[in-house]
């Protein structure tokens, strides 16, 4: 317990990996060091206001103990990952509109900074309507549906590591937890239309899980194949193995172009938003659900097209490198591979978004013949190259 | 195969009100939870141990995304697949053909106009014919064929909304935008002829309001040779993509016979096999002396009555540069419009006139006043959406919205 | 069905009028005809054999029009035929009269499917019953209407 003479005393800006409570291991993580300093900066503050007025008091050393710093610093981490996401996500919503608008050959939105502030408005408007929900749904799996989608939803977006130094999670498997919280969401679907009580929401949902049972395998064979051909099933393992060798858009072209169509079948963008058709099932399975409630499915819907790009990137197209140039011996406060991932996020959107415009919904039968008869061979064919590499030892 | 073509028969298809009645208040025990577990035993041994699940009725209608109007479709599914359908029509019906009775000949044209949005021109140049026809008057040529250039540009307008509307149907809003935005060229081509828009209140017995202004000779041939390239944009988004072929190659197949037995005209016949436009067949106002050509198909699905409607579009384009022509040789000075009597000679007579969307016909008897005594309308929509059982009969849900697009609902001429 | 398809001729409005004096002799009266328009009047009795005789045997597929005329004294019930092939283009007007106490006529919706709706639609509107349709009930209408909107007794306002 030092004695403290002056401010900078008080915030110190201490290295967090000498905090005993740090709760990365060694790994350096960007978003908790900013928000250890933030707190540093807030909570020395006051600590040093207190410490004028009472010298010498418990309570301005308990603010800046590693303990609380900790634990404070976790808090400001969260609400910082999750605000980068959110701010992501509405730029891959402006950017939908913006394109789509271009296509259609029209403006897209115009509110304030080329369109951007549309989005907030939208919100706001969301935010201020009725909440109507009617009687005669099953009250508990209407509710609880509901928020396990949007929870979900937030979770795996927060869960994508924008860098090797911005993650929330660095498991040795932390592939496969994304993957699977990415396929939970078709189940509350499915429960969600049941419960509604709307015969259209029925077919929705029911839609959402033939959906799901068709991609999931195609899907989780390439996502082995990409582990098979990094070795690992560690996130920062297959970026760093990406940039060891190749992009592994090259050599898994196969899987490359049917983990695109899967991704975005997966976060129910069109063509594929069967669930939610809307010339014929009005808003499919989320018909019942009004106001702030389908604005916030809304969101959960780009948090997951989002999550996909972000799939896509870290699967195929070499994650936050650029090919010869490793950014993670950048400037540490230049975020420069951080940008350079959101950045190839936005442009796989692009492609999506432009999908969407030349495309029509697929019809149900379409899309489980696609699924069952073109992409599971493809993958499974996608893995007997891979495998053929790794036996003839080119990767 | 003759009689169970349309609309509520089919016996016992279709529940009566009490029986849903009960049914529904059956649902809401069930729901309330009014019923112990002892009491659910009964119920369901009474109903043979299981619970009736295989088929569904489903209202779609009348306020749906993909009925354009108002208009109702229940039908049955059974999982995916439609095994029935009910056609509900009616919310829109004004009693158009009574209030005619009690207006003067010259009156009903502008209330002909709101007969169909789409198309307004159409009705109003058929109200006109049929009553020059009781006049025994016979118009200049001139305004023949400005009728004709009139209804050529109503055409091509009706089936660009078609063709957006197809785009919203099946989940693409490409489509529906770049039609629109093709459509906004032939509505400048009404405002150039008439001023208005939509309601153009242009044809006059004995006929049209006005002759064609400089300025319009010039712009239609643009604007014709304009859209004669933009087309094959939309036509090279929908047939280069397998995803628009699949929605549409063999869906709603109704054979020749079937559509001519159920009484479907238009596009949507001509796409079936049905080798009949009123244009060529029963020539009225000078198409006998416009060279045009009618597309047929045999194929009888929805793609072809898709290619159909394309081709008239374009065939529509040949009409009008052909008619501007006629138009440009008769001079600036010659007439363009005759006077008209008030008062019709009594007696029955019946107007043709090849819609966009099919057949419409105006059968009207007169007294001898100066108003109608009987107007009756021939809708082709009308009996186009009566035979939507069996169209609709065997595909999936998906389908629905696209088979019935390519019948092009207009409620405001099917409810009258 | 299988007919060849023709083209117009003159001699048409004849030859369909004279296959209908032809089988059905004074009973069906030819009112008069012009260019692919015929106009014939038949009765109650023998419509439905009229009608089935112009689709099987002179292959009129199409009924465009069955519609009501309010007469005051009597009511009519006019049925447009049309034909696609072998007369292609051609009208057929038949008109009934049926009196006011037996609004009564056989259906048609057995020979046309077309026809159904139309059928429905005078029904509701003049009150004429077709008798063996198996569908009538309101299609326009609400349900709850207990009159026959269309019918020359029911007055708008401005009709003396």
């Amino acid at each position: 317990m030092g004695y403290y003479t002056s401010i900078q005393d008080w915030i110190a800006f201490p290295d967090p990996l000498a905090n005993p409570y740090y709760p990365f291991g060694d790994a350096y993580n960007l978003p908790y060091d900013i928000s250890l300093k933030l707190w540093n900066i807030v909570g020395g503050a006051i600590a040093w206001l207190i410490d004028l007025l009472f010298p010498g008091n418990a309570v301005s050393e308990w603010l800046v103990c590693d303990m609380t710093a900790n634990f404070f610093a976790l808090v400001i981490f969260m609400l910082i990952v999750f605000m980068v996401v959110f701010i992501a996500v509405l730029v891959v919503l402006w950017e939908e509109r913006k394109v789509l608008g271009r296509a259609m050959d029209r403006r897209g939105t115009m509110v304030g900074m080329m369109g951007f502030l549309q989005c907030v408005a939208d919100g706001f408007k969301t935010f201020m309507k009725d909440n109507i929900y009617s009687k005669r749904v099953d009250g508990m799996t209407y509710w609880w549906t509901l928020s396990l989608i949007i929870g979900t939803s937030v979770l795996i977006a927060c869960m994508v590591p924008l860098s090797d130094r911005w993650f929330v999670v660095d498991y040795e498997c932390g592939l496969l937890i994304v993957m699977g919280l990415f396929a939970l969401a078709p189940f509350f679907i499915l429960v969600s239309g049941w419960s509604q009580n709307n015969k259209y929401s029925l077919i929705g949902g029911l839609r959402a899980a033939e959906m799901m049972i068709s991609y999931e395998i195609p899907m989780l064979i390439i996502i082995a194949t990409v582990a098979l051909q990094a070795g690992t099933l560690n996130i920062n393992g297959i970026v760093e193995a990406q940039y060891g060798t190749l992009p592994y858009f090259i050599p898994q072209a196969v899987g490359f172009v049917t983990f695109f169509i899967c991704a975005i079948a997966e976060s129910e963008r069109a063509p594929f938003d069967l669930a939610e058709a809307e010339s014929e099932l009005v808003e499919g399975w989320q018909t019942e659900y009004a106001g702030m409630k389908w604005g916030l499915i809304m969101l959960a819907d780009y948090l997951r097209g989002f999550c996909a790009c972000g799939m896509i990137v870290i699967l195929f197209l070499g994650g936050w490198n650029l090919p010869g140039v490793h950014l993670t011996e950048w400037e540490s406060w230049l975020p420069v591979p951080e940008l350079t991932f959101l950045l190839k996020g936005f442009l796989v959107f692009f492609i999506m978004v432009i999908i969407r415009c030349a495309t029509p919904r697929v019809r149900t039968d379409t899309i489980l013949n696609l699924g069952w008869k073109v992409f599971l061979p493809l993958a499974i064919l996608n893995l007997v190259i891979v495998v053929t590499y790794k036996a003839g030892g080119i990767f | 195969m003759m009689a169970d073509g349309s609309g509520k028969e089919g016996a016992g298809a279709e529940p009566t009100r009490a029986q849903v009645d009960a049914e529904q208040e059956f649902d809401r025990a069930i729901v309330e939870g009014k019923f112990d577990s002892v009491d659910m035993r009964k119920v369901l041994d009474a109903e043979g141990g299981v619970m009736d699940m295989d088929k569904m009725w489903i209202t779609m209608g009348p306020q749906h995304p993909f009925s354009h109007g108002l208009w109702t479709l229940i039908i049955q599914a059974d999982g995916e697949i439609v095994t029935d359908a009910i056609p509900i029509v009616g919310y829109l019906h004004r009693g158009w053909e009574k209030e005619t009775e009690n207006r003067t000949y010259p009156k009903i044209i502008p209330m002909a106009d709101r007969l169909c949005y789409a198309a307004s021109m159409t009705y109003t140049h058929l109200y006109c014919m049929t009553v020059e026809k009781a006049l025994d008057l016979e118009i200049p040529e001139k305004a023949k064929y400005i009728r004709i250039v009139a209804d050529e540009i109503n055409r091509l307008q009706s089936h660009l909304m078609w063709l957006a509307a197809v785009g919203t149907d099946m989940g693409n809003f490409t489509i529906f935008l770049w039609a629109s935005r093709e459509r906004e060229f032939w509505m400048d081509m009404n405002i150039r002829l008439c001023g208005a828009r939509m309601t153009t209140n242009y044809p006059r017995i004995g006929g049209v309001r006005n002759d064609t202004p400089d300025i319009f000779d010039r712009d239609i041939i643009r604007c014709t040779e304009h859209f004669e390239k933009m087309i094959w944009e939309i036509i090279g988004l929908i047939d280069n993509s397998s995803i628009y072929q699949s929605r549409m190659v063999g869906t709603g197949i109704i054979t020749r016979e079937q559509c001519a037995n159920l009484g479907i005209t238009g596009p949507a016949a001509r796409g079936t096999g049905v080798d009949f436009d009123a244009r060529r067949d029963d020539p009225y106002d000078n198409y006998d002396k416009v060279g045009f050509e009618v597309p047929v198909l045999t194929a009888g699905d929805s793609y072809a009555r898709y290619v159909v409607r394309m081709e008239e579009m374009l065939q529509s384009c040949i009409i009008i540069k052909d008619a501007m022509q006629k138009i440009q040789a008769l001079g600036k000075n010659s007439p363009y419009r005759l006077k008209a009597p008030s008062r019709v000679p009594a007696g029955r007579h019946f107007g043709r006139i090849e819609d966009c969307r099919g057949e419409a016909m105006m059968y009207l008897v007169s007294d001898g006043t100066d108003k109608p005594y009987r107007l009756k309308v021939r809708s082709p929509i009308f009996i186009n959406v009566s035979a939507s059982k069996p169209l609709v009969q065997g595909c999936r849900i998906a389908d629905i919205p696209v088979i019935m697009a390519m019948i092009d609902m207009c409620l405001g001429e099917t409810d009258r | 069905m299988g007919m060849e398809i023709r083209e117009y001729s003159d001699s048409w409005e004849r030859e369909v009028s004279d296959a209908l004096s032809g089988r059905f002799g004074a009973a069906v009266e030819i009112a008069g005809s012009e260019v692919r328009r015929l106009f014939t009047k038949a009765s109650r009795d023998n419509i439905h054999d009229v009608c089935r005789f112009l689709h099987d045997e002179l292959n009129f597929e199409h009924c465009a029009i069955v519609m009501g005329v309010d007469m005051v004294d009597y009511m009519q019930v006019v049925y447009v035929i049309e034909n696609y092939t072998n007369f292609r283009g051609l009208l057929v007007e038949i008109t009934v009269d049926i009196q006011n106490d037996d609004l009564h006529i056989p259906t048609v919706s057995d020979i046309w499917g077309g026809a159904n709706w139309h059928e429905r639609e005078t029904w509701e509107l003049f009150g004429i019953v077709f008798d063996g349709h198996t569908n009538l009930k309101r299609l326009l209408t609400p349900d709850t209407y207990e009159f026959f909107p269309f019918r020359k007794s029911y007055k708008l306002r401005g009709q003396e």
